[in-house]
């Protein structure tokens, strides 16, 4: 098994936390993983993105041109990532100030309402947890119970009373992927 | 009676303390630096501190510092004895460490070395020798070389248009807060190195007690640089060097900071 | 999954390896993209626990002087700085060398010349590998490729300085420094004691003189010249050991290679999946990856000439390992450079495209 996952999108928006998570998820369920920050050929152009990588064997590359998935949160990121999906690969987004909507037949696209959904919960903050609530649906690489066993690892002790709410947003996310 | 007679030891009168090394100095005579290496070789034996101290030479005439004390020693780059000194010290906190540096090394291209050794309040001692120029390069002009001074990179005198003024880097360093204890003193007469040992005594002192970082300026002679016999250049050093770095405690307990933009 | 086994960036994995292996003091100042080592020692607060010591200093300039004082008492002590800050500390490397002290030097390489950028690259080889500072000497160089060997080559690191009583430097990259992997932390070790430091340097470290002992002095100053060519071949004999014994590298798909790719730290893992995808189209790729820059691999480069119709060297720079590689093979193989410059990575199909079109122009036609 191995998944190749960009999620890119704006400086506050949790990217860079999400990929964490996803990581640790994937160390809990005794998997190699790489975290590469916006570091490379990709960091040019202000958005924050991230790449991780989930594997059942050793990792070569931490840096990858083609993605199995591509979590995308806004309209630069779109422009830039949409055509790193590889055939058969999935597109998540968040429709929310897209202009330009996914045009690719080759691969899954779907939409998660994350800002809209992160609104009716009155926690801003649990934006990036919806948007992996919806990711997970749709890719269950890891399974939910070692994703809240990662959140543990990668969130500080004096934040573990957040935990049940983010646990709470990522189900709001499986439910409102489209 | 012959000599075999008078070297008796009821006879003596004067011992060099054995913390002294039996190595020739390669120093000029006349040069202050024998008599400073003396004086703090003596402390260290009435301190009973030789081997709980730890020396760190510069570059300029005094880089040989180490042939001279049976001590440990460090040689540094030039003008970074502070900050290997300040790592001595943090490591092996109950030793007495302390660097010996000329004002090349302290006042020109380490300043930046000191200040912070100083501003971070490392306890450690710093003897620090202001003869106005570089020696062991052949003469040339020190931060501290007063306006007029004749050197090899000054030929018709120091002009401040050109080189700015003399550096008064100890009283500078006497504002710091780490700094606990600043003075100025002179080995050219008998009375002046009792002095001057007093004070390093002081400095040494103060490192144990851990009070902070001590300096004690020495205003030195470099009769070779100077092109005087070592007479003369006493007495230059008196007249020209005194009225710009006068004597005396610049900082202690009892005194606060002296006022020196006043002198 | 233990509890030492743990999602960590490189930089941060430097910081807890250093107090796991009982490092005595860190001495450095802050620059990116290698900040985190320093800030996360400040967090842990290892003098609470082990007595490490930890001190932000005023400069390059002092850190690297501050690790010569640490250094010369005979303390694990090191530092870790990015390219900029390295130059600055070259003045130091040499003494170090000179003064045959035994520390750790890390430096997370970005992009130059000039303050460049803080992306990653690997365009300060020749200053690690082939001095940086005056006179001749060299630094065992060490090549991570993974946050595990960030945390790995910490305490083997400190191993060969003291082996050696020579400086050792990892030499990473923004990639290794700024990633975070899956690393396995390795068991805590105490700090030396004072007896034990005097029982392993004592002949040689400033520890305070004993009555009985002759005094100790670290200096690099040999005024005599006929004392200064003695002592500079006695640190030639070292390197020459340190190149006998110290080689490591690694090997990946060359059993069987007709063509070979060379490259160390990050651009060593974007190339191991190249090695893959030019399998996948029937090329016979294989990877050889230095782990130890000084010492340079030479000797088992030359010894897969016969079997190779091309080498690629691969690298984030103008080309500075090439020339190593070329020396090794002479002209028994093609070399070639491939690299990008100023913080740009390439993928690892371009490394792919870049060998196809220096070797398989022909096949393709």
């Amino acid at each position: 098994m191995k998944e190749e996952i960009i999620i890119a999108g704006f400086g506050g928006q949790g990217v860079l936390s999400m990929g964490k998570i996803i990581a640790y998820s994937g160390i809990m369920q005794g998997m190699e993983v790489t975290w590469m920050p916006s570091y490379g050929p990709e960091m040019r152009g202000g958005t924050a993105n991230v790449t991780v990588v989930l594997s059942s064997r050793r990792i070569s590359s931490p840096i990858v041109s083609r993605c199995d998935t591509a979590i995308i949160l806004n309209q630069q990121s779109m422009d830039k990532f949409e055509s790193s999906v590889r055939s058969g690969g999935l597109l998540l987004y968040d429709p929310n100030g897209i202009t330009k909507p996914p045009a690719r037949k080759d691969i899954t696209i779907c939409k998660i309402e994350a800002a809209e959904e992160a609104a009716k919960t009155g926690n801003a903050k649990t934006y990036n947890m919806i948007v992996l609530g919806a990711y997970l649906k749709k890719r269950p690489v890891v399974q939910l119970e070692n994703v809240i066993k990662g959140l543990k690892k990668s969130i500080p002790e004096r934040h573990h009373k957040l935990i049940p709410a983010n646990e709470q947003a990522i189900h709001r996310g499986m439910e409102a992927v489209r | 009676m012959d000599v075999n007679d008078i070297i008796q030891p009821e006879n003596k009168v004067y011992g060099k303390t054995p913390v002294l090394t039996d190595t020739e100095m390669h120093y000029c005579p006349g040069c202050s630096h024998g008599v400073v290496h003396k004086i703090i070789a003596e402390v260290i034996e009435d301190m009973g501190i030789q081997d709980k101290t730890i020396g760190i030479s510069p570059v300029g005439c005094a880089v040989f510092a180490y042939n001279y004390l049976h001590i440990d020693w460090q040689q540094a780059a030039h003008g970074r004895a502070p900050a290997a000194a300040t790592a001595v010290k943090r490591l092996y906190p109950d030793k007495y460490v302390f660097t010996y540096q000329g004002d090349g090394d302290l006042a020109s291209i380490g300043t930046a070395e000191i200040m912070h050794a100083c501003n971070r309040g490392e306890n450690i001692v710093v003897i620090f020798i202001n003869n106005a120029i570089y020696g062991m390069t052949g003469g040339q002009m020190a931060p501290t070389t007063l306006i007029g001074q004749v050197t090899a990179t000054t030929p018709y005198g120091r002009v401040v248009e050109l080189n700015g003024y003399p550096l008064r880097i100890t009283e500078l360093l006497a504002q710091l807060s780490g700094v606990c204890y600043v003075t100025r003193q002179a080995v050219h007469t008998p009375a002046a190195v009792r002095k001057a040992k007093k004070s390093i005594q002081k400095a040494f002192e103060n490192s144990g007690q851990r009070k902070g970082l001590s300096f004690v300026e020495i205003v030195g002679t470099c009769n070779s640089g100077w092109k005087l016999s070592p007479v003369e250049a006493n007495q230059w050093m008196v007249e020209n060097m005194f009225p710009h770095y006068p004597l005396g405690d610049i900082k202690n307990e009892e005194l606060g900071i002296k006022d020196w933009l006043k002198q | 999954m233990d509890n030492n086994t743990i999602l960590c960036k490189g930089n941060d994995v430097i910081a807890l390896a250093a107090i796991r292996c009982g490092c005595d003091g860190y001495f450095g100042y802050p620059i990116t993209p290698q900040s985190e080592i320093m800030e996360k020692l400040m967090e842990e607060k290892p003098w609470e626990t082990t007595g490490m010591v930890v001190l932000q200093a005023e400069s390059e300039v002092a850190s690297i002087n501050m690790l010569y004082g640490g250094a010369a008492c005979g303390k694990k002590v090191m530092t870790s700085s990015s390219s900029p800050g390295v130059s600055l500390m070259c003045e130091g490397f040499s003494y170090l060398a000179g003064a045959e002290l035994p520390c750790l030097i890390v430096n997370v390489v970005r992009g130059g010349p000039g303050l460049g950028t803080i992306q990653p690259a690997q365009s300060d080889y020749f200053q690690a590998v082939k001095g940086g500072g005056h006179g001749d000497y060299h630094f065992i160089v060490l090549a991570p490729a993974s946050v595990q060997e960030m945390n790995d080559f910490v305490d083997m690191g400190f191993d060969l300085a003291f082996k050696y009583r020579n400086p050792v430097m990892i030499l990473a990259d923004g990639i290794v420094g700024q990633m975070m992997e899956k690393v396995t932390l390795s068991p805590p070790k105490p700090r030396w004691t004072d007896e034990e430091i005097i029982a392993l340097s004592g002949s040689w470290a400033t520890t305070g003189k004993p009555s009985g002992r002759r005094e100790n002095i670290i200096t690099s100053l040999a005024m005599d010249a006929a004392v200064a060519e003695k002592f500079n071949e006695k640190l030639q004999r070292k390197f020459n050991e340190i190149r006998r014994r110290e080689v490591r590298l690694e090997k990946i798909k060359c059993d069987d290679a007709e063509y070979l790719l060379i490259a160390y730290g990050a651009m060593s893992r974007i190339c191991e999946e190249t090695v893959d995808n030019a399998r996948a189209q029937g090329i016979r790729l294989g990877l050889l990856r230095p782990i130890t820059l000084f010492p340079f691999p030479s000797e088992q480069i030359a010894a897969m000439t016969p079997q190779l119709k091309g080498i690629l060297s691969v690298e984030l720079s103008a080309g500075q390992m090439v020339e190593d590689v070329r020396l090794a093979v002479g002209d028994k193989t093609p070399v070639t450079h491939f690299g990008r410059l100023g913080g740009i990575v390439p993928a690892p199909d371009e490394v792919l495209a870049a060998l196809k079109r220096t070797y398989l122009q022909n096949e393709n036609e």
